[in-house]
């Protein structure tokens, strides 16, 4: 037998649990219409891929994962994609987020499902396939299953954990899973181990579930697994997955650290079960186990589309008149459905019907005796009182200075408080606080920064521009200056050639052209150039005119070509060229 | 006699080494900048937007810090800012010079937009996108909601818009217990 650990605090509230374990699991009817909320896992929101209209077949693809840290979603029947819409959520704010509404046709026909033995395929092709199923961690976080499933590459993977403990009160549906389809279960399990390559596996499950225990166990044997079953004692958070870390290895998950910087893993039974469907029958996540319970006549799991309206399911238990509301989730960590219209979702895996009769109002808050119960009570040993006395205070640096994100609330605290402080609020309200402040701050961080570049790069454009101009003004510069001088050398070589011209054909002696007085005088100096360019011009121009080939002369006839020939020859003849005149 | 000179002596030795020392921890340990200005910037929300009438954050922070202008100029710093920035500089919490808006967001109507590029420059956060005579569109994560790119626009196709609530900003509520009459409760 495994040396069991204890976790420090936690408390034993009235479990209620045996009102729902009477009946088998039931297959919840098809409702009028399934609304399925396309973000229900943590990380990226899905993107639709369906429009209104659509007709969709049962397990297709109805949002696409976005990004690593996200996961599919998927219609849960086939039917008729009748909006896409925003829709009341199963959430403590009650607002309204993106939902593809589906109205069933009762045919459930599947799309085509590919069964895969996934020994044959590669780990990541596996944890591709568990993010395009959707499958999901369903004890409540619902992070995406296929993150979870790298082991890492520093620290060896020492153990394994399988929460099977569900520790809040009323939920059972994990219990019911565990007794009637343990074999699944097991598998799902063989498959992470598998992934993992851990070098134990523990199952942890309360010792109030013997039948759990006993068919898991039993499961084990039948698989012939070395897969080791651990009833652990009852006591709440036990389901905490740090807290039953705790007590299966001994492991204390430092502040800031994941439990897998330990080496340890932690998973559902549920998804352990749910990601087997996925492999071994192509089934994507598209239903779960959900407990009824509370102010009604007929408590039992059902096993519930996703996208189920809550208010329809409940109707299946038969609630009592007196029922005022629903909790989603349990008594302890679970919260009032502020709509009750709102869906059925992944992390969906109890409604309790709520009556002033079963959960009376919360009697007023007294003040702060600082008794210390909270501190006794809380199950990562954080001091609530000063984390109550700095969140109400809103001074946030100090309750972060008390760890208050080490807190899981899990209710401890508030459950035991004889002056019946609503501690968990207050946490809550801090950590939001915290968090909407850092999203500002990073937000203002980086308003500064593109501002600043900005600046830098107005400035940069600034400089190239005046840069630029005055490369363009000393261009200019030393064009003109170019000029002028191309200009005096033309006028050099101007007055260089009639001098030539004169002592050339006299074939003077070369005394006479020394005794040749310079043609151009300097004061007549600019005349000259500008006649040089003058001159310049009309030879460019008689160039290009020569150049110029005349438009009427191609493909000429012989007869008509002989013609000009004759014409140009007379020409000659009758002018003849002028040098040769004198 | 010789008492005395050595007495003058001995104080002259140890003034020039200790300001010897003094010295060389002016230079060795000199503060660049003004430390303040840089506290200041980090209180103030980075809008950029001008309307304490500086023109962008350190502008402000530096004319805050000179004395030159009062702590309350900053209607989206809100007044929790003007409380951050009393605390840091000892100065007594003044109401806001103008009323605070709720966060918003601007939105260009891309069927009215001409492709001007105006409100492109005018945005002090590199939050618009678009080039010549292709249509602009705002980047609403980078978008501080200052409305610079408001008035340089010449079809008036760009409107702020509040940022509501949804379930990624939304946040829990401080605890507030309801009072009720005791007659109600005993009825309840």
């Amino acid at each position: 037998m495994l040396d069991l650990f204890k976790f420090k605090g936690g408390v034993k509230p009235p479990s209620n649990k045996t009102q729902s374990v009477g009946k088998p699991i039931a297959l919840a009817p098809l409702p009028s219409r399934l609304i399925v909320p396309l973000h229900q896992s943590i990380g990226g929101t899905p993107r639709p891929l369906v429009q209104v209209g659509d007709r969709v077949l049962k397990g297709q693809m109805i949002g696409e994962a976005d990004g690593w840290i996200s996961a599919a979603v998927h219609a849960p029947t086939s039917g008729t994609v009748v909006a896409v819409e925003m829709h009341p959520q199963p959430h403590p704010s009650g607002l309204t987020a993106l939902c593809v509404v589906i109205e069933p046709d009762g045919q459930e026909t599947w799309i085509e499902r590919q069964p895969l033995d996934y020994r044959s395929l590669a780990p990541e092709a596996v944890r591709e396939r568990l993010q395009q199923a959707g499958v999901v961690g369903l004890g409540g976080a619902v992070f995406p299953t296929h993150g979870k499933l790298s082991a890492s590459r520093t620290v060896p993977m020492e153990e394994l954990v399988i929460n099977g403990a569900e520790c809040e009160p009323y939920i059972t549906c994990d219990d019911l899973l565990m007794r009637e389809r343990a074999e699944e279960v097991v598998r799902g399990i063989g498959l992470f181990r598998d992934l993992l390559q851990p070098k134990k596996v523990l199952i942890g499950i309360e010792d109030n579930k013997p039948e759990a225990v006993a068919a898991l166990a039993a499961a084990v044997r039948a698989a012939g697994e070395d897969f080791a079953v651990v009833a652990v004692p009852t006591r709440y958070p036990a389901g905490g997955a740090k807290q039953l870390i705790r007590v299966l290895t001994g492991k204390e998950v430092p502040a800031a650290k994941r439990s897998t910087d330990l080496g340890v893993q932690c998973f559902n039974v549920a998804t352990a079960y749910t990601a087997w469907r996925a492999i071994a029958h192509g089934e994507p996540l598209l239903s779960r186990l959900v407990t009824l319970t509370g102010n009604v006549h007929e408590p039992r799991n059902y096993e519930v589309l996703i996208g189920t309206p809550m208010d329809e399911l409940l109707a299946l238990a038969q609630p009592n008149p007196d029922t005022d509301g629903i909790i989603m989730g349990g008594p302890m960590m679970g919260f009032l459905v502020p709509d009750r219209r709102a869906p059925v979702v992944k992390a969906t895996n109890c409604l309790i019907a709520h009556s002033p009769r079963l959960f009376p109002p919360a009697p007023p808050e007294m003040p702060c005796i600082r008794c210390g119960e909270c501190a006794r009570a809380c199950p990562h040993e954080l001091q609530p009182f000063e984390m109550y006395w700095f969140a109400r205070a809103k001074n946030f640096g100090k309750t972060q200075e008390y760890n208050i994100f080490d807190c899981i609330e899990c209710g401890c605290c508030s459950y035991v408080c004889p002056s019946r402080i609503p501690l968990v609020q207050y946490f809550r309200f801090a950590k939001s606080e915290i968090w909407a402040r850092e999203r500002d701050k990073n937000a203002a961080d980086g308003a500064k920064e593109r501002f600043e570049f900005k600046q830098l790069r107005d400035e940069r454009e600034k400089a190239e521009k005046a840069e630029k101009l005055a490369k363009a003004a000393a261009a200019q510069a030393a064009k003109k200056a170019a000029e002028a001088a191309a200009a005096e050398a033309a006028a050099v070589s101007a007055e260089a050639a009639p001098l030539a011209a004169d002592t050339a054909p006299a074939g003077a002696a070369p005394t006479g052209t020394t005794a040749s007085p310079p043609a151009a005088p300097a004061p007549t100096d600019a005349e000259a150039a500008k006649r040089a360019t003058i001159e310049a011009a009309m030879e460019r121009a008689r160039a290009q005119r020569a150049a110029a080939q005349p438009r009427n002369t191609e493909a000429l006839s012989p007869a008509r070509q002989a013609e000009i020939s004759a014409i140009e020859a007379r020409r000659e003849a009758a002018a003849p060229p002028d040098e040769n005149a004198p | 006699m010789t008492e005395l000179l050595l007495a003058i002596a001995v104080m002259a030795l140890g003034a020039l080494v200790l300001g010897a020392a003094l010295g060389y921890a002016s230079i060795r340990f000199k503060v660049e900048g003004d430390p303040l200005i840089e506290k200041i910037e980090s209180v103030l929300p980075q809008t950029q937007c001008g309307q304490c009438g500086y023109p962008g954050c350190r502008p402000y922070a530096e004319a805050i810090s000179k004395g030159e202008a009062e702590i309350n100029l900053c209607p989206p710093g809100g007044l929790e800012g003007v409380q951050k920035l009393a605390d840091l500089l000892g100065r007594e919490v003044k109401p806001l010079e103008v009323e605070a808006r709720p966060p918003q967001v601007a939105v260009i109507d891309e069927n009215t937009c001409i492709g001007c590029t105006l409100c492109i420059q005018a945005c002090p956060v590199d939050a618009i996108v678009g080039a010549a005579k292709q249509m602009h569109t705002i980047v609403a994560p980078l978008c501080t909601g200052c409305e610079l790119c408001l008035p340089p626009c010449p079809v008036e196709c760009i409107a702020m818009v509040p940022i509501g609530e949804t379930l990624d900003n939304w946040k829990w509520k401080y605890p507030v217990i309801a009072i009720q009459p005791v007659a109600t409760r005993k009825a309840a």
